[in-house]
């Protein structure tokens, strides 16, 4: 098994391509397919530890406080995110529970502590703990995270709800517009940048030989 | 990103390259179901089955299509009685009540998303499994189209999820989850799926390729 170190194959279409270097900002996309091949991770590795942090903080906001508050005849009612849950499961819709806990609650939160946890400043080639099955559960869960979508079911329900009570907007549901910008500023990072960080067998094998020359230079 | 523009494209198959779908290192002479030496992940060149599992993932998506859209997904007990909406019905609420914007997003999200998808994966389907070379750039966008998509389908879900847990004030109104709303969460669940255990790739492997073309 030997590495190919120059080429790109493009995911969507199979093609191969020679990489070239690319410049800050720059995308390549196959010409094949259309389908993006590669982008420079660029400055923003360095701006994903913050944003991941600030995005940990707004997510707590988020769900330790109510999205909304309704008044019906003199009488309150509000809830959480948990609270929904926790509501949806008393009404014997435990597998919707079970989905709407998983993608907006312990997905988006599983990816924000791995990410936190792969970038956390260390010395310098040591590898975070349990680094490949992060990266690829990372990896994995990206498209089953929807804090985005439940912040458009919020907006709707609240328009919903607006004929029949008066709605009072909770702090939750500001954390949780602040969190989807937040996160689409975190998730448009390509999480394949990681494996940057592993060099394969042969790129390591051509690091020693070059060492070796260097020292006998 | 160069190639000699004379010779058709070169896939990876042909070149008997094996790319990694994760950390995307390119590997010469790996065999089929190797580990990648780099993150661990096992190399395919195609994903496994992937034809056969899209399918079956599709026809139970299709299957859930007609509860999902025929039992209530959310049940309303107010001092005015007891009202059961389906999906369709509270669109056409949101519609006769003059909010046509909201109107619109459910029923582009919850309505016409989910049947595009069933469409669009059958189309990919039937071109895959024929090794067509129809309109192969069209079918590779249709299929990142509906992996971008496919999510926004929760929207109703997340909606009832959220009034079922907030409108709940005894005896004046009530607000509970039908079953509808879990045949349609496990539509949209399934046609991810679906869309997930699909192979792109398989969507060019009918075209000419260099090699194709040099030896028959």
């Amino acid at each position: 098994m030997l590495e190919v170190p120059d080429a790109i194959v493009c995911e969507s279409c199979d093609t191969v391509w020679r990489r070239t270097p690319l410049r800050p900002r720059e995308v390549s996309h196959c010409r094949v397919c259309g389908a993006e091949l590669d982008r420079h991770a660029g400055a923003h590795r360095r701006r994903l530890l913050p944003l991941s942090v600030a995005s940990l903080i707004t997510f707590a906001v988020a769900n330790l406080f109510p999205i909304v508050e309704i008044e019906l005849r003199g009488r309150t009612s509000q809830t959480t995110l948990a609270g929904a849950v926790v509501a949806l499961a008393a009404e014997g819709r435990s597998l919707v529970a079970l989905l709407v806990l998983a993608t907006t609650i312990v997905f988006p939160l599983m990816q924000l502590l791995i990410l936190i946890w792969l970038l956390v400043p260390r010395a310098p080639r040591e590898l975070p703990g349990g680094f490949a099955w992060m990266v690829r559960t990372m990896q994995s869960l990206r498209p089953w995270g929807m804090v985005e979508v439940f912040l458009l079911g919020v907006l709707v329900a609240l328009i919903k709800l607006s004929g029949l009570a008066k709605v009072l907007p909770g702090p939750a549901l500001f954390a949780f517009a602040a969190l989807t910008v937040l996160l689409t500023a975190v998730l448009s990072f390509d999480p394949r940048g990681f494996w940057d960080m592993v060099a394969t067998p042969s790129a390591r094998a051509g690091r020693a030989g070059r060492r070796g020359q260097d020292s006998a230079a | 990103m160069t190639a000699d523009p004379s010779q058709p494209p070169l896939r990876a198959i042909d070149a008997g390259l094996l790319p990694c779908r994760y950390c995307g290192t390119v590997w010469r002479q790996a065999q089929e179901g190797q580990a990648c030496e780099r993150c661990g992940t096992v190399l395919h060149a195609r994903k496994p089955d992937s034809l056969n599992r899209t399918w079956a993932l599709l026809i139970a998506a299709a299957v859930m299509y007609l509860p999902a859209n025929l039992l209530p997904v959310m049940i309303t007990r107010s001092l005015f009685g007891t009202q059961s909406d389906t999906i369709l019905s509270g669109i056409i609420f949101f519609w006769v009540s003059g909010s046509y914007g909201i109107a619109a997003i459910i029923f582009v999200a919850s309505f016409l998303v989910p049947l595009f998808k069933l469409a669009a994966l059958f189309v990919l389907l039937v071109n895959a499994g024929r090794r067509s070379d129809w309109r192969q750039e069209e079918r590779s966008k249709l299929y990142h189209v509906i992996e971008v998509i496919g999510r926004w389908s929760m929207l109703d879900v997340f909606v009832v999820a959220l009034l079922s847990g907030l409108v709940r004030i005894q005896g004046f109104a009530e607000i509970t989850a039908g079953l509808g709303i879990a045949a349609f969460a496990s539509v949209v669940v399934l046609t991810m799926l679906a869309s997930l255990s699909f192979d792109s790739k398989l969507t060019w492997d009918g075209r000419p390729s260099a090699k194709g073309k040099t030896n028959p």
